[in-house]
């Protein structure tokens, strides 16, 4: 099985029954994808899957053989932070920390969503071109990733000052 | 989890070649299937991973829209046509799960999931599905979450997906292909009411895959909503839910769909509420008397009784609201 894995390729030789969690914590030396529940319930295992968000939990490693992920650790780095690593620091985005690396890879794929013009379970108007991320928006879309430390008022800062921008930027690009 | 084989089918042919083996199941994104072997509950010798098949949503001659099994519910809720034809479909798999599990989960996986009663997962307990003949635990155990219309002695659980209940009020129809061919049976009769064999969820054969769902062109869609009631905001399953869609000709009602989740064993279309609601005056008195008759042979478990009085209120709250939308439209 060979996978690209935050831009490096990856072989690995494991039993077709470890998950693709299991594959980057135990076998590739990546333990900032988290394990909370393991069964999809929780959010802090998420990673990006060619861009998307997944639950990793959930997944076979076999079945993503051939795709591109992203996780925390490809995100960013001491010293060269995503400026949304660095707003969570500065909002106050988590106290244990355990939730987060699945709260920034979450984030992250929420935000190209919404660029694509993705609508959600709480948008108005389904057809609409450019949906703006109110504080509605956000929480609905964020929704799978749980926090047992309730860190969510500083999670929601960071998110919003960190993104809040793309859709508006978007219905520009879509006016001009 | 016991061991498995893991193949990845190239295409149909090869699909049903695979599926044709003993003990070989489909797969789809597996965020139910892989938790059900995790659980010890599901146990496939063989995965035949069709994600790769039937990835298109294509417009029909007739007017509406043909999914393929392998679409994901992000794509099919974010499809413009969707959208714009079918908004209550584009609701009620937005009301489902979470954005991570939309985005692995398929069509085809959404339509067979398993239903989420405890005692099905558990299996330390009794369970017709899990062990036919073995009796059922949720019957006399906590059973809040459990079935209020169509349940029988063996089985009172209920199926979890949101997109089904869209899928059972717009009349859509299933493709199955079959080492024998294909054949196109309607969304309503593919999930099967419990009674002595539990077990049999769905009209499926051995081996059959589904390639596709078809939505017929549908006026009153456009004027439709999916409403789901739950223990939390977002990210749980139904308590109940409805989908609806209204028609309105001088406030009297011409077309009217609704269908309901949460409640039975299958995506539940409310033939009885529609025969109540269909020329008749759209107002809330009628709403209501709709809503009884569709309750009225709903039957109430220890801790689900409540259901039925929230299922009344939806209903007749998700009618109003289209009424009034339809009259500015
Ligand atoms: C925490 C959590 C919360 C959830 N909340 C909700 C919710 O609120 N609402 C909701 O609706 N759902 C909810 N779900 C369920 C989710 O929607 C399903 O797990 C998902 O839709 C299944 O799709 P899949 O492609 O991953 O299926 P898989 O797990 O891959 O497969 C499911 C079943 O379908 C069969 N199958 C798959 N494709 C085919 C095919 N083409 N032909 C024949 N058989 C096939 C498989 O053999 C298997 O039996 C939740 C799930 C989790 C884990
Ligand atoms: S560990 Fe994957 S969702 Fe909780
Ligand atoms: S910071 Fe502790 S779980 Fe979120």
């Amino acid at each position: 099985m060979r996978l690209t894995i935050n831009g490096r390729q990856v072989e690995a030789d494991v039993d077709v029954r470890t998950s693709l969690l299991d594959l980057l914590r135990d076998h590739l030396g990546l333990p900032g994808t988290k394990k909370g529940c393991n069964q999809g319930a929780c959010g802090a295992c998420t990673v990006l899957a060619d861009g998307e968000r997944i639950n990793s939990c959930l997944a076979l490693a076999v079945q993503y053989d051939g795709r591109e992920v992203t996780t925390i650790e490809g995100v960013g780095a001491p010293g060269a932070l995503h400026p949304l690593q660095r707003a969570f620091v500065e909002h106050d985005g988590f106290q244990c920390g355990y939730c987060t690396p699945g709260q920034i890879c979450s984030a992250i794929g929420m935000a190209a969503e919404l660029e694509r013009g993705l609508p959600s379970y709480v948008t108005g108007d389904l057809d609409a071109e450019t949906i703006e991320l109110t504080h509605d928006e956000l929480r609905e879309r964020m929704s799978g990733n749980l926090c047992r430390c309730g860190a969510y008022n500083g999670i929601v800062d960071a998110i919003r000052e960190t993104f809040g921008q793309i859709a508006e930027d978007a219905g520009k690009r879509e006016a001009a | 989890m016991t061991p498995f084989l893991y193949e990845r089918a190239a295409d149909r042919q090869g699909a049903l070649a695979l599926g044709a083996r003993a003990g070989a199941s489909y797969l789809g994104g597996g965020t139910n299937l892989v938790d059900l072997m995790r659980e010890t509950i599901a146990h496939p010798e063989l995965l035949v991973d069709v994600t790769g098949l039937s990835r298109e949503i294509e417009d029909t001659p007739e007017g509406g829209l043909r999914i393929g099994a392998g679409v994901k519910n992000t794509a099919v809720a974010g499809d413009r046509r969707v959208r714009q034809r079918y908004p209550l479909l584009a609701q009620a798999i937005l009301a489902g799960a979470s954005a991570q599990i939309r985005n692995m989960a398929t069509t085809g996986g959404n339509i067979l999931q398993r239903t989420r009663c405890a005692y099905f997962y558990d299996d330390a307990a009794r369970c017709n599905k899990r062990a036919p003949g073995a009796g059922c635990d949720a019957v006399e155990g906590f059973n809040r979450i459990h079935a209020i219309l169509g349940a029988s002695p063996a089985c009172v659980a209920t199926h979890p997906s949101d997109m089904c209940v869209a899928l059972a009020a717009l009349e859509a129809t299933v493709t199955l292909e079959g080492q024998d061919g294909g054949r196109e049976i309607a969304f309503a009769d593919l999930h099967r009411l419990p009674g002595e064999t539990p077990e049999v969820e769905t009209q499926l054969r051995p081996g059959e895959l589904i390639t596709a769902v078809t939505l017929p062109p549908n006026g009153l869609a456009a004027r439709s909503t999916y409403r789901k009631v739950r223990d939390r905001a977002s990210y749980a399953f139904a308590l109940v839910s409805v989908a609806a869609g209204l028609e309105l000709e001088g406030g009297v009602i011409g077309d009217v769909r609704l269908a309901l989740g949460g409640v039975a064993h299958k995506p539940w279309r409310a033939h009885a509420a529609e025969a109540a609601l269909k020329g008749r005056p759209a107002t809330e008195s009628v709403f209501r008397e709709a809503a009884e008759a569709e309750l009225a042979p709903a039957r109430p478990l220890r801790d689900n009784g409540f259901k039925i009085e929230l299922a009344r209120r939806v209903i007749v709250d998700t009618l109003v609201k289209l009424a009034r939308t339809e009259e500015t439209v």
